[in-house]
């Protein structure tokens, strides 16, 4: 019988990477939910996603963020998707981001790319919260994701998951 | 026109405890609003994942309605992000839930998770939540969302509806059951 909501894919790092990347992703779902539980070896480096190694000034992001203060921004016309704000990436074990991507109906070849983004981020004392949408425009289906950092490596423990949605 | 979702009788049931139960693309010429009809009791939560655009207009928002009701039964807040501020809206009494919020950017869409919770217990109100936000590379909503349904009934149809204009073509909504233990 078919599986509705799959893993596709885990990355668990046991040794320090400047990327991580899931290629070769199967057109067979719907969606694709990304979850990530990670730190990195600088403090305060940004996560930065890129799709289908596109580093053109293709994505645009709009965020809802609960830091000290409740605020909001975007960014047009950018070359990754920043789904970190405030606060970057810890990196200690004991602060790992805990962010969920849904890429929705990544495998159609019609319409641009929208992605909803939950991120989570403890950084010593302080907490970062947000919501996100973000545009691929592309109407290319997702093949391939990569996370990186604006600086320094994702940490070994840190854990990338990918699961397929499909509809009936 | 408005389109209704098709049960997926014709596939082979789905293992496992998150099962795909009705798909619905939007054709040419768009769509008035989309349903899904004859919603199984089986499952313990409803999830309706989707991408919409507008035909007409920017910046709108959709409404969702259980069970054919139009009368003044739901109730919502909604906390959002508009890429300079923030806000929180409200509405009581109000004749649907606001949901879903799209663009009318070309071949651009926004996105919808809407969860239903115990869509079929007959002992109390029904809650639902949503994320959902648009993006258009000049501009972006997104919205955290909270309703509620003043009725023990249970939901056996949704229905999805534009406050202006269509359903743009590519619109895509997919329902999702999700069963327990």
């Amino acid at each position: 019988m078919a599986i509705t909501y799959e893993p596709i894919s885990t990355t668990t790092l046991s040794s320090a990477a400047a990327t991580v990347t899931f290629s070769s992703i199967s057109g067979s779902y719907t969606d694709l939910v990304l979850v990530m539980s990670a730190f990195g070896s600088v403090s305060g480096a940004d996560i930065r996603v890129q799709v289908n190694s596109d580093t053109a000034s293709n994505y645009s992001l709009t965020r809802l963020v609960g830091y000290t203060t409740a605020f909001s921004n975007r960014a047009s016309n950018a070359t990754y998707w920043q789904i970190t704000n405030s606060v970057g990436i810890g990196s200690s074990s004991s602060d790992p981001t805990a962010d969920v991507i849904q890429f929705m109906n990544y495998s159609n070849t019609t319409t641009n790319k929208t992605i909803l983004v939950r991120h989570n981020q403890p950084q010593s004392s302080l907490m970062e919260t947000a919501a996100q949408v973000g545009l691929y425009r592309s109407t290319s289906a997702i093949t391939s994701i990569t996370f990186s950092l604006s600086s320094g490596n994702y940490s070994s423990g840190s854990t990338f998951t990918l699961y397929g949605i499909k509809a009936a | 026109m408005p389109i209704l979702g098709i049960i997926a009788s014709s596939l082979p049931a789905a293992a496992g405890d998150f099962e795909s139960i009705a798909t619905v693309t939007v054709g040419s010429g768009g769509a008035a609003n989309v349903e899904f009809t004859s919603i199984p009791g089986t499952y313990t939560h409803l999830q309706i994942r989707l991408i919409s655009s507008n035909t007409g207009a920017n910046n709108q928002s959709s409404t969702l309605i259980f069970n054919s009701d139009t009368g003044s039964n739901y109730s919502y807040h909604r906390l959002y992000g508009t890429g300079s501020g923030t806000g929180a809206d409200a509405a009581a009494n109000a004749s649907g839930i606001l949901v879903a919020v799209e663009t009318n950017t070309s071949s651009t869409f926004g996105a919808s998770i809407i969860d239903v919770l115990d869509y079929k217990n007959t002992d109390k109100y029904k809650t639902v939540r949503s994320l959902t936000g648009w993006e258009n590379n000049s501009d972006g909503r997104l919205f955290f969302l909270s309703g509620n349904w003043r009725s023990t009934s249970a939901i056996t149809s949704i229905k999805i509806t534009p406050q202006t204009n269509n359903f743009a073509q590519y619109s895509h909504f997919a329902l999702y059951g999700c069963k327990s233990a």
